[in-house]
């Protein structure tokens, strides 16, 4: 499958997986530039396994992802909250501040355009007053406004969404998923993890169904169906901890 | 008055190499424990620290006494050994890296005591587990001052990448690819320290000016700037009150440089505004919002 202009991403026959064991199975498809899609899938289908892959923090033990060229740095990432450490003594406007780090560099000084830039991606996820409180006193959802200012900043093309919205209450929800919409219309590429179907079906027009391999790619819609959400299920349950080695052709 | 705080630094020339000595580990060490506490590797750095004394050892063995260069180098070389060795342990077997650091710090104790007991007198032991920050040569002295330049330089560089680093891993290695480096770079500079607080206080409580301070400071205030400047300047008074009591009192110097620092953190264990236990008493008053 090849590369073009429409194409931001391509997956050729992607395996992916820790120690030899796969979590996602031969994956074959394209993220079309401009594209909005969830991941979806039962726990341990191999979402954030993908989103690490694609972001190229893990090496594919099989087949190929082709980024068209785009360096992974200039990717936008949110990776789910749980990984960041909330105790560290830092403020949400110094945090924010870290999405420059691909105009600052990481030794450059952070200038009077930056320090504006930062302001307004504060403001823009509606976290206005914060700006010196330290990151360890947000609520979940303040934590999570802030990790999509951070991301605001990166100005990103194509911007990876790992569980987005985990423990996040309605409003925060609503607030982020504008913005979500908001780059859309930029012509960004996105793809986010999520378990809210019923969102799912409002809000993104394409859906990506894995159960450790690809159940359903396509509309929203039609992917999230009764029938492949079943199917899904089925295959997570029937997965086999001391599988043989897979002989499918690579 | 006189008497007790300025006169022995005055009089003896041992007393101030020693007093310049510690003041240079305390604030290069500042930052490092400060960063070690945030990383969560508080006891790793002791670990290390034992870890260093068999390269030490045979640093020892082959200039045939104690000196600084051939055992800093042995030590230099050790320490590099350990921190490879424990990631590689971790990674290839079953056992976390705190858990193979432990085997690995306890089997270089045993060797580098047994190795220097080979040759050695008890006085060379006793120098080689505690130190002794009162026969600072001229050498050591400098070692210890070019320790100190380095650390600071190389941490102002590398300031922001390890913020990073330590406040979120994926995300500094997909923005800026920049994360195994910044990890190795800290974990040099960290090694050198060692080596620098072995000399002085010696191989078990090389960390004492650098994670006690730190410890301490990080008790008094959320921005972490502050906290590093605190904890140098913690680390700086402890030196001189400890050689100060060491010297009125004829305490053994280097264990009462940490006791100092020790003093430091147990009342900021109570006292501490941002984190101390009177703190964390249920408060009567809220703020609004």
């Amino acid at each position: 499958m090849g590369h073009d202009m429409t194409t931001a991403l391509v997956l050729d026959d992607v395996t992916l997986g820790y120690d030899g064991h796969p979590a996602v199975h031969h994956l074959t498809g394209r993220f079309a530039a401009g594209s909005l899609t969830a991941v979806c899938g039962p726990n341990g289908a191999g979402k954030s396994t993908l989103i690490k892959a694609l972001v190229g923090a893990l090496k594919p033990i099989g087949g190929r992802i082709d980024r068209g060229g785009l360096d992974t740095r200039a990717m936008g990432y949110l990776p789910q909250a749980a990984e960041i450490d909330r105790s560290f003594p830092i403020d949400v406007f110094d945090f924010v501040a870290l999405g420059r780090v691909r105009r600052t560099g990481l030794f450059g000084r952070i200038g009077a355009q930056d320090r504006h830039a930062v302001a307004e991606a504060i403001s823009a996820v509606g976290l206005e007053g914060f700006e010196a409180r330290q990151i360890g006193a947000l609520s979940g959802g303040q934590t999570q406004r802030m990790l999509f200012a951070r991301l605001m900043l990166q100005d990103a093309g194509v911007i990876l969404l790992d569980e987005p919205f985990a423990a996040v209450d309605e409003r925060t929800t609503g607030d982020l998923v504008d913005l979500i919409a908001r780059w859309h219309a930029q012509g960004r590429t996105i793809l986010a993890v999520l378990h809210d179907y019923a969102l799912v079906r409002a809000h993104f027009p394409q859906a990506l169904l894995l159960a450790r391999e690809c159940v359903a790619w396509g509309p929203a819609r039609e992917a999230l169906s009764a029938e492949c959400l079943a199917k899904a299920r089925r295959m997570s349950e029937a997965f086999d901890h001391h599988a043989a080695a897979c002989e499918r052709a690579a | 008055m006189y008497d007790l705080l300025i006169a022995p630094f005055a009089d003896f020339e041992f007393m101030r190499r020693a007093l310049v000595g510690a003041f240079a580990l305390a604030i290069a060490g500042a930052p490092l424990g400060m960063f070690l506490i945030l990383r969560r590797m508080a006891l790793s750095g002791d670990a290390m620290a034992h870890a260093i004394l068999p390269g030490a050892a045979i640093g020892y063995l082959v200039a045939g006494g104690v000196s600084a260069t051939a055992m800093m180098l042995g030590g230099l070389a050790a320490g590099v050994v350990v921190a490879v060795g424990a990631g590689v342990v971790a990674r290839a077997t079953l056992l976390r890296e705190d858990a193979s650091l432990a085997g690995l710090y306890l089997v270089s104790l045993a060797l580098g005591v047994t190795l220097v007991s080979l040759r050695g007198s008890n006085i060379d032991l006793l120098h080689v587990l505690f130190g002794n920050v009162l026969a600072l040569d001229d050498q050591t002295l400098l070692l210890l001052a070019s320790i100190a330049t380095i650390t600071l330089l190389g941490l102002a560089v590398l300031f922001r990448p390890l913020v990073m680093e330590t406040l979120d891993p994926s995300f500094t290695q997909v923005a800026t690819g920049a994360g195994a480096v910044t990890q190795f770079a800290f974990l040099a500079l960290l090694v050198l320290n060692l080596v620098a607080g072995f000399q002085a206080l010696g191989t078990l409580m090389s960390v004492g000016l650098m994670m006690l301070p730190a410890l301490a400071a990080r008790l008094w205030t959320q921005k972490l700037d502050a906290a590093i400047g605190l904890a140098a300047l913690i680390g700086v008074a402890s030196a001189y009150a400890g050689l100060v009591a060491s010297y009125a009192l004829s305490l053994p110097s280097g264990p009462t440089i940490v006791l100092a620092a020790g003093v430091v953190y147990f009342l900021s264990l109570i006292f501490g505004r941002a984190g101390g236990a009177l703190r964390q008493l249920p408060k009567r008053r809220h703020l609004e919002a």
